[in-house]
């Protein structure tokens, strides 16, 4: 008995050594081959986009010199600031160090880009450095232009009912103590979106949804208006999912007024003023005043000639080619993220599908050929509809639905999985990203 | 999401919950199953009280289970909303209670050393 018994010890040892080896494997998976170069690669901006990149460069190439430049010593999980801005998380959910995400082998610079010069190939900054480069992606995200709100500064955001949750994590943090008054006192809430092009079209919808949820869970619901304003004659650039979000504002009782852009708010009397499509005024009282400022491309794009010269002429976006980011003029010059003249993808999940395009065009320069990968304009949204439901919309530059789950995941049904993904997936599987493992 | 690899999985995991505690989750959960097929073949048998017993607590596994995702999700039973939902909030149950099941065996087991009644 006792012989049998060490045997079975002896077998019951060797099945273990062989799940810790099976373990082990995904970790020495071979890794596609490293590309021998001496490239000096510069990329503006130590955002989602370039520091994914940055990661994955490190991984493909061998003896490239990388230079990062940012000036912002804090990372922002952008993602995250809807739920800062309905009181589900804290302001520090979102914040990390730049340079916890970095590799080792990539030089930081953090200072802010003053020019790029693209035909003698170098990119200047504010503090006077100049660096030649070889290859430039231009990832700096993009500027939230507040000053263009006549009557709005920063500074009145949580206060007097005004809300503003792009601005940042201090600021979605305020957001909510206003947001929150407004849920236990009810009132009138407005709710708007920019005229220009935007980070993540869906996260207006979201704060009205969430902050609808909030005014129910106090009680308040009988209590407040919700009026949502959007420049556009669509609430979502999708149809499909514009004629779905209609049909929740009605569920939800949210209003909805087309062809509005927000001008001014007199915050002493609690107007915001707002413009029609025939430029005639329209006052809207309101207890709580969502704001979100129209978007543009930092100044340096358009001033080093690197924008588009008759798209988007107020915003300044990268004239780049859609399907490989690469820029029309400059065969060595690819945009990333938000900063990119593409119709769709202002999103961390446009940026992880952008990201391995580039990627691979940039490698296939380096030797010579040409590259073969191309983006079609992927992008997600989690739309949340309430806290607990969310709809996992998917798309493309057609404006087809592209669900990664198909016939599990139904992307226009409120779903709790939704929520969980967006709530546990999410910031997990952007994580990965940044550090080039997603 | 454009590929769905092992890797992948791995690194999001690790991301999720940090790299020490999802392995050291994953060691607790690797180390329980080794030790349930460990008491099986000392045994040659299965307690059938011992398993009884551990069938006992699988309701309570399904329900701290449910509970634990729901409170670190702000989520609650009433945002159930379809199929897939259902599906998942039974499977989470089921996670639970087959877990929490060969936890228990295997404590009663390994740790309390009960041998089966010959």
């Amino acid at each position: 008995m006792t012989e049998d018994f060490s045997t079975s010890r002896r077998a019951f040892l060797a099945l273990a050594a062989a799940g810790g080896a099976a373990a082990a494997l995904p970790a020495t998976e071979a890794r596609a081959q490293m590309v021998p170069t001496n490239a000096r690669i510069v990329i503006i901006g130590a955002g989602a986009a370039g520091t994914a990149f940055a990661n994955r460069m490190v991984r493909r190439l061998e003896g490239a010199q990388i230079t990062i430049i940012d000036p912002r010593a804090e990372h922002l999980y952008q993602p995250g600031l809807s739920l800062v801005a309905a009181g589900l998380k804290p302001a520090s959910y979102v914040v990390s160090q730049t340079t916890d995400w970095l590799p080792r082998d990539v030089t930081l610079i953090t200072e802010r880009v003053a020019a790029v010069d693209p035909e003698v190939q170098t990119v200047s900054t504010e503090g006077g450095q100049t660096l030649e480069y070889d290859y430039l992606i231009v990832a700096p995200g993009l500027i939230l232009d507040h000053d263009a709100i006549e009557g709005f500064s920063l500074d009145m955001v949580g206060q007097n009912g005004i809300g503003a949750l792009y601005a940042g994590p201090e600021y979605a943090a305020r957001t909510w103590t206003a947001a929150a008054r407004f849920a236990e006192e009810g009132g009138r809430g407005v709710f708007t979106r920019p005229e220009t092009e935007m980070k993540c079209a869906g996260a207006p919808l979201k704060h009205a949804f969430l902050i609808d949820d909030r005014l129910r869970r106090a009680g308040n619901r009988g209590n407040a208006e919700i009026a949502y304003f959007a420049p556009q004659t669509a609430l979502f650039g999708v149809p499909i999912v514009a004629e779905r979000v209609r049909m929740l504002f009605g569920d939800r009782g949210i209003a909805h007024t087309y062809q509005r852009t927000l001008r001014a708010v007199d915050a002493d009397r609690k107007i915001a003023t707002f413009t029609d499509a025939d430029g005639l005024s329209h006052e809207e009282p309101y207890d709580y005043l969502h704001l979100i400022p129209p978007q543009r491309a930092p100044e340096f794009v358009v001033q080093s000639g690197l924008a588009w010269a008759d798209r988007w002429t107020d915003q300044g976006w990268v004239d780049c080619d859609m399907a490989t980011l690469r820029h029309n003029r400059y065969a060595n010059i690819w945009a990333l993220g938000d900063v990119a003249g593409v119709p769709k993808g202002k999103t961390a999940a446009s940026v992880k599908w952008q990201v391995p395009v580039v990627e691979d065009h940039l490698i296939a320069a380096i030797e010579g050929r040409e590259g073969t990968a191309t983006y079609d304009g992927y992008t997600s949204c989690p739309m949340i509809t309430r806290i607990g439901r969310a709809m996992l919309i998917e798309f493309d530059y057609h404006n087809n639905l592209v669900p990664s789950f198909p016939g599990l995941i139904a992307p226009l049904e409120e779903l709790w999985i939704s929520w969980l993904m967006k709530e546990v997936a999410l910031k997990a599987t952007y994580n990965a990203m940044l550090r080039g493992q997603a | 999401m454009e590929e769905l690899t092992l890797e992948t999985m791995i690194a999001v995991f690790e991301e999720m919950f940090g790299a020490g505690l999802f392995w050291a989750l994953v060691a607790a959960a690797v180390v329980v199953t080794l030790g349930w097929i460990y008491v099986l073949i000392r045994d040659r048998t299965l307690g059938m009280r011992q398993f009884l017993v551990a069938q006992l607590f699988m309701p309570v596994g399904a329900v701290l289970a449910i509970w634990f995702v729901m409170a670190v999700t702000n989520s609650h039973l009433s945002d159930i909303g379809g199929p897939v939902d259902v599906i998942i909030f039974l499977g989470i149950a089921a996670m639970g209670a087959v877990g929490s099941a060969i936890l228990v065996y295997v404590i009663e087991r390994l740790v309390l050393r009960r041998r089966p009644a010959e």
